[in-house]
């Protein structure tokens, strides 16, 4: 790469390194020890928040001098349950040869390292345009079987709509939004998609029934296939340095 | 005394002003709108979830059917975030091959925004003015992919092959004349980048043209101007972003503020608007069609100086060639296991953000070490636009419904995803 092209990677990561991590540093002053930073290759920012401090973090964030986060810029619902899971083993063959890979990976099983009661997250995408700066925050529900979490509709008005699409597809209770409801699935829609135990085909699908002369829902036809299986290779060769020796979401 | 009481108006999702299928509840005092119930979501192909079980480069041609218009911009930021996960950049030409057609895109978009937008509110000539010119924008995605709209031409690393050398002819047929094929033909004869330059000439031109019809025209003003105010504030607050904030006032484009490939070396300014309403974001878009020429125009300069590899050598990120394949069996187990099993990705997560046409498309891309994609989530301009538009069309009359839907620039393959 000549000098004078800039580091696309660079750009992104390296160049506000220091910025990033001045960033980093203010918030964990300000904030103390109600958020916790996460290690990342990329050079980003992000926090995790305990549930209980996500408004409270939120309207510092939000208000603060050197933060001002005007912008909340996405709310990304986030289901932890598979995380590290493969489908076909690649470190060591057994007797018979490596496995076909086709065995689906089963919800709950042993294969996923993310511990249940971190199953659901919610990650908040903040941007600041006065001080060009981003930072991520992470709140991880604390009951898995109902999710729920602080509303950050009153700090961000735009976190109306991510919220009910997190709701909507991950099943996220957000506590104090206005308007939950579903947005992006069907009237009348059962489930909530977007889990790692929601099947990639559904559960059911419509057709027109000529009798009943209407259109009517029926399980699924078809069979849930592997076309290619999920693999994981310990192949960091090209990875970058991690920026930050902790553990990195 | 009769009781006078709110008319409620379903409005879509089989609308010619609806932009593709918005499903719109409106509440109306009179003609007066009340409030406004934006139902989404029935184009959700649920893109996100489908990447999730297929390997990162077969997503690509996800991506384009995003936002439909400005394809190679959804590539643009999916191929950013695996290439910041993997730490790998792509070589300089293929950056400007990226930027040159990310402004390509922009003008596509503006085009078809431009165009539809007119339609809607009652300009109809201007429609037909600016097909034409996307025509040889499309002509461009073809020589340089093979198709006119869902390109799939980015690759994490680079692009996917170089700019063609020469570029398809018009044949005279029973709806051309051969006077006509060699008059389309003149401007086709040399290169893709000859091609692009020779828009990037007179394509100012036809926005002066576009102006002419629009920009004093008093129908236009009268519907536009003052129609859909937004604050600066306001619109930072409902996450604004692209022209719907720099109509706003607000001089913020990741182009200059968080330029990514090579913007940083390019010469071009940032148009804002004054009053936040439908005309300054009409005023700042148009705008931006001639910066976007620009853009092209330095592109064109240096992509012709400087030859070059458009994919880095990196062996892990590509298929090998044709004809090493052929004849070495170590590079066809590689192409095998490439074209299948794809490629790891380091544990991570990142977040690649693109100025998009419409603002800022940002992939949070979270990988957990695996050849697919642990959780992809696209964040699409349009969604939060749309999120506002309760907001927007408060207290307005019916008809300026169709306005603001326009400025905002909705597509919906994005924001259903």
């Amino acid at each position: 790469m000549s000098e004078a092209v800039p580091d696309t990677a660079a750009v992104q990561s390296a160049a506000p390194v220091s910025r990033a991590d001045g960033l980093a540093s203010a918030v964990e002053a300000q904030l103390g020890a109600r958020v916790n930073r996460v290690g990342s290759t990329t050079g980003e920012v992000t926090f995790e928040v305990k549930p209980a401090d996500l408004l409270e973090v939120a309207r510092t964030l939000r208000d603060a001098q050197g933060f001002k986060f005007e912008t909340c810029i996405d709310v990304c619902g986030v289901d932890y349950l598979a995380h590290g899971a493969d489908e076909w083993k690649t470190q060591s063959a057994t007797a018979s040869g490596f496995s076909r890979g086709v065995a689906r990976f089963v919800a709950g099983g042993a294969a996923a390292d993310a511990a249940p009661a971190r199953r659901f997250a919610a990650v908040y995408h903040l941007l600041s345009v006065s001080l060009n700066q981003r930072l991520r925050l992470r709140a991880f529900c604390e009951d898995a079987e109902q999710p729920v979490l602080d509303s950050v509709t009153p700090v961000w008005a735009s976190a109306n709509w991510f919220e009910r699409e997190a709701f909507d597809l991950f099943g996220i209770l957000f506590k104090g939004h206005p308007d939950l409801r579903r947005i992006l699935t069907d009237y009348g829609f059962i489930g909530h998609p977007f889990r790692k135990d929601f099947p990639l085909i559904g559960n059911v699908e419509v057709r027109y029934d000529p009798e009943k002369g209407r259109v009517i829902y029926q399980p699924v036809s078809i069979d849930a296939r592997t076309l290619v299986p999920r693999v994981i290779r310990q192949d960091n060769r090209y990875a970058p340095e991690m920026k930050d020796p902790r553990q990195n979401g | 005394m009769a009781e006078i009481r709110n008319f409620t108006l379903n409005f879509g999702p089989q609308h010619p002003a609806a932009h593709g299928v918005l499903r719109l509840v409106l509440e109306l005092d009179g003609e007066v709108i009340q409030k406004a119930d934006p139902h989404v979501g029935l184009l959700h192909r649920a893109t996100e979830k489908l990447a999730e079980s297929k390997v990162f480069n077969q997503s690509i041609g996800y991506m384009d059917r995003l936002d439909y218009v400005s394809m190679m911009c959804n590539e643009h930021a999916y191929v950013l975030a695996i290439e910041n996960l993997l730490g790998i950049t792509p070589p300089p030409r293929a950056q400007y091959i990226r930027v040159m057609f990310d402004e390509i895109t922009r003008i596509l978009n503006h085009l078809m925004w431009l165009g539809a937008h007119g339609l809607d509110i009652g300009a109809m000539t201007v429609f037909l003015y600016c097909f034409r010119e996307r025509e040889d924008l499309m002509d461009c995605y073809e020589a340089v992919s093979g198709t006119r709209m869902h390109a799939t031409y980015y690759r994490p690393g680079g692009v996917y092959r170089d700019l063609p050398s020469s570029m398809p002819q018009y044949q005279p047929s029973q709806w051309r004349s051969q006077k006509e094929a060699s008059r389309l033909n003149e401007a086709r004869s040399g290169n893709l980048l000859d091609f692009i330059e020779d828009f990037a000439n007179r394509f100012p031109a036809c926005v002066d043209d576009y102006e002419t019809l629009l920009t004093d025209n008093r129908i236009w003003k009268q519907r536009t101007v003052d129609i859909g105010v937004v604050s600066a504030e306001r619109a930072l607050q409902l996450g604004f972003t692209g022209p719907m904030l720099r109509g706003s006032g607000v001089a913020w484009d990741l182009r200059k503020k968080q330029p990514y490939e090579v913007y940083e070396r390019m010469d071009f300014d940032i148009p804002v608007g004054t009053n936040g309403d439908c005309y300054d974001r009409y005023l700042v878009r148009v705008a931006e069609m001639r910066q976007s020429t620009r853009i092209i125009k330095q592109c064109v300069e240096w992509l012709r100086h400087n030859p070059g590899p458009v994919m880095i050598e990196e062996r892990k990120m590509r298929p090998p060639r044709r004809e090493q394949m052929k004849g070495d069996m170590e590079s066809l187990i590689h192409h095998f296991k490439f074209m299948t099993e794809g490629y790891c990705v380091p544990k991570g997560e990142t977040y690649a953000a693109v100025e998009a046409p419409k603002g800022e498309l940002g992939v949070y891309l979270i990988s957990d070490g695996a050849n697919k994609p642990y959780r992809l989530k696209v964040r699409a301009p349009g969604f939060a636009h749309l999120a506002a538009l309760d907001e927007m069309v408060r207290g307005h009359m019916l008809a300026d419904v169709v306005a603001i839907i326009g400025t905002q620039d909705i597509v919906f393959g994005e924001i259903d995803r």
